[in-house]
């Protein structure tokens, strides 16, 4: 099962050297990760996206927290959730093409942020899924390039992962 | 200012090697008296003397090697402390800060190398942070489960031209390490309600009860229940083992009445233990019928591979009070008549198969036994010595036979399994206690990994006795072989290339002794062993065809074993 997992920790050098190679030699598998620091400049705030089932991310979960430099940490999966990812997409538009990408980039509600004669480059912000069918929606034939952020995540209602 | 803080953190031994990038520290040592310097031959073996002192002692060792190669040969006995959960403070020389990342003379990305082989690391980028990492090393290095931590030092931060205020933190505090303290009182009732309404109980000690000084806390509780207690190869003398309720080292190479019991147990008390795959065999097929209580101080190492029916994480000392006491006031005793009938039948099995109720090996032959050899040994040194071992059929025959009273004696390389920690080892041990008798059981294999710290023991004056089961074969190796290779010994003979061990021994200053014949076993080990201001090598011609036995039958139950090169059950 996908789960996103949001780690809080020591924003320091190495601290994110840990948690990939915690990864890599477990065998566990990172689909997605994003990083950056908080509002508190001391700390940082790691999500990552990975497959397994209940067994395997209570190991992930556990071994996560034995890091030294990891604060705290929740799986977001487990309770209401507000998850996205910002996508940037380079097309072919060119003809009748053009048309008919901006129509389905309404239908996503993204935006299309640069033009050029022959090109559009897209933004689109939304869950993994909504970007994926935004993707086959466009068609393979017509994508130059993709660029995603990787997962965010934050918690609905009143739980908050701070110190 | 790192060697002053060492001085304030209580460091009394400091093992090493020295190099260009340690030198400032090198000359900080020279210029002091209260942190003392033992000059080891290679890193490997600073690495496994200090983890051996730690082992001994319980107090951190500690460790220190330059940049580059001093750093990359001291990984291997990082790596064994780490697998074993053995405190360490590892402190590595570096080159200067701004030369880090363009391949300098010696330069290795120490931190990067060891990363998933410690508890943590630290690399130091300003001399006024030293007094705090050093102060936080050692605390996160032996609290909760112990592990090894490395500190890289560049060299200009330990330059004596730049000089600091310098106070030595009394307490350090990281907020985002706990390690686990008491249990959970719910869970802990729960266990023990289960224990004592258990009809065939097993209790199943590991390295952690040794490790966390519960040694004397988990022999009364076993010896208040009345309940059998098995060791795992790292838990030897967390139970004293000449005692009645002793049933041996279990798994792999246990024995056929502790594998037996694990097998049929209704509920097994797994303290500090991790259930290990050279403990378990197949987890699908471990222990069909038993419930499991878990008690460990790290919460990743339960449920890992066997799930537990009741966990609990905590201390094991914390965690065996509370048991203790909740079974002095329980209302409950154990079912007598249940726990009478389990003895039978483990009274059977011993008497079966057991490994201390007759000799379960040939004692016809003419040569000599390895398993006699460890049998002499003990009575030699009355069971009272600290034994090391390297890896292979010796360490075998040493968990099997040398029954450990007490805890902190047996200190081997259990969950990496190294070749060439035993010489070292017994090292750390010996300047942990410098009138112990210390031995060192090794094979002619092993002991040539680390053979140059003879030369250690000579200038340290440390007399270490070396027994070494000469086998002319990598006798583990062979022995697989022999069972799943139709004996095609492939690179597991020396061809007529062993050393003369006798004069190897004498050129560094020491006795050596050769042993051939089995009726002169005897009187050449209280030789060896009135020897006492002198390090002796044993040189000891074994059996070269015999196995460890039992042996578990991959992939099968705990009670699949194979007893005999021809017998199994």
């Amino acid at each position: 099962m996908r789960r996103i997992i949001s780690v809080l920790m020591e924003n320091a050098p190495g601290s994110l050297s840990r948690v990939v190679g915690l990864f890599s030699q477990r065998g566990y598998n990172i689909e997605s990760l994003t990083v950056a620091p908080t509002e508190d400049e001391t700390l940082s705030r790691l999500t990552l996206t990975t497959i397994g089932d209940d067994h395997k991310i209570e190991q992930i979960t556990k071994h996560l927290n034995k890091l030294i430099d990891v604060v705290k940490l929740v799986d977001l999966t487990e309770g209401a959730h507000i998850e996205r990812e910002v996508m940037l997409i380079k097309v072919k538009a060119a003809g009748a093409q053009r048309a008919e990408i901006k129509r389905c980039v309404d239908i996503f509600r993204g935006q299309i942020v640069d033009v050029t004669a022959s090109l559009y480059i897209i933004q689109i912000t939304g869950t993994s899924d909504k970007l994926d069918a935004f993707l086959q929606a466009v068609g393979d034939a017509s994508i130059l390039e993709v660029v995603r952020s990787g997962v965010s995540g934050i918690a609905r209602g009143e739980k908050v992962l701070s110190l | 200012m790192l060697i002053r803080a060492l001085r304030d953190e209580g460091v009394e031994y400091v093992f090493g090697y020295p190099g260009g990038a340690a030198l400032h520290i090198y000359d900080a040592i020279f210029r002091q008296k209260d942190v003392k310097h033992i000059l080891v031959r290679h890193e490997q073996a600073a690495t496994h003397a200090a983890d051996a002192y730690s082992r001994a002692t319980g107090q951190v060792g500690t460790v220190l090697v330059t940049s580059g190669p001093g750093a990359t040969n001291a990984v291997t006995g990082i790596a064994t402390a780490y697998m074993d959960s053995i405190p360490m403070v590892v402190i590595s020389g570096q080159v200067v800060s701004e030369r880090i990342g363009e391949d300098a003379f010696q330069e290795t990305d120490m931190v990067g190398i060891s990363r998933p082989i410690v508890k943590h690391s630290f690399m130091v980028r300003d001399a006024r942070d030293i007094p705090e990492v050093v102060k936080k090393a050692y605390y996160i290095a032996a609290t909760g489960r112990p592990g090894p931590v490395v500190i890289d030092i560049p060299k200009d931060i330990t330059s004596p031209f730049d000089t600091f205020p310098y106070e030595y933190p009394e307490k350090v505090k990281i907020r985002s390490y706990t390690p686990a303290t008491r249990g959970h009182a719910g869970q802990i009732k729960k266990a023990v309600q289960l224990l004592l309404e258990a009809k065939r109980p097993v209790i199943y000690a590991g390295g952690g009860v040794i490790q966390g000084n519960g040694s004397e806390l988990l022999t009364e509780l076993a010896r208040k229940l009345n309940y059998p207690v098995t060791n795992t190869l790292m838990g030897l003398g967390a139970y004293p083992g000449s005692d009645r309720q002793f049933l041996g080292m279990l798994g792999m190479h246990g024995t056929y009445e502790a594998n037996m019991a694990m097998h049929h147990a209704d509920a097994i008390l797994a303290i500090g233990a991790r259930f290990d795959d050279r403990v378990t065999n197949a987890v699908n097929k471990f222990c069909p019928n038993a419930k499991i209580i878990h008690v460990d101080v790290d919460p990743a190492s339960i449920s890992k591979t066997v799930t537990a029916d009741i966990p609990i994480v905590g201390a094991v000392d914390s965690v065996l009070s509370e048991m203790m006491a909740l079974v002095l006031e329980a209302d409950q005793s154990p079912d007598a008549s249940a726990i009478k009938n389990w003895w039978e039948q483990i009274e059977e099995w011993r008497d079966g198969h057991g490994l201390y109720t007759a000799p379960r090996y040939n004692t016809s032959g003419e040569k000599i036994m390895p398993q006699d050899v460890i049998k002499v040994l003990h009575e030699v040194t009355k069971g009272d010595a600290y034994v090391t071992s390297d890896v292979g059929q010796h360490q075998m025959f040493t968990a099997q036979y040398y029954l450990f009273d007490k805890p902190r004696r047996w200190i081997n390389s259990g969950g990496l399994g190294t070749m060439g920690f035993g010489l070292p080892a017994a090292m750390g041990a010996q300047m942990a206690d410098r009138d112990a008798v210390v031995v060192c059981v090794t094979g002619e294999g092993s002991i040539q990994m680390c053979i140059q710290e003879l030369s250690t023991c000579t200038q340290y004056h440390l007399p270490i006795k070396i027994i070494c089961l000469n086998n002319q074969a990598l006798g583990m190796v062979k022995q697989w072989q022999d069972m799943q290779y139709d004996s095609r010994y492939s690179e597991s003979l020396y061809e007529d290339s062993l050393p003369d061990f006798v004069k190897l021994a004498e050129s560094y200053g020491h006795v050596g002794m050769r042993v051939t014949k089995k009726e002169e076993l005897k009187a050449k080990m209280e030789e060896c062993f009135a020897l006492k201001d002198r390090v002796v090598f044993m040189d000891i011609y074994v059996d070269s065809t015999e196995h460890v036995y039992p042996m578990q039958i991959a992939g099968a139950s705990m009670r699949d074993m194979w007893l005999s090169k021809t017998e199994r059950t």
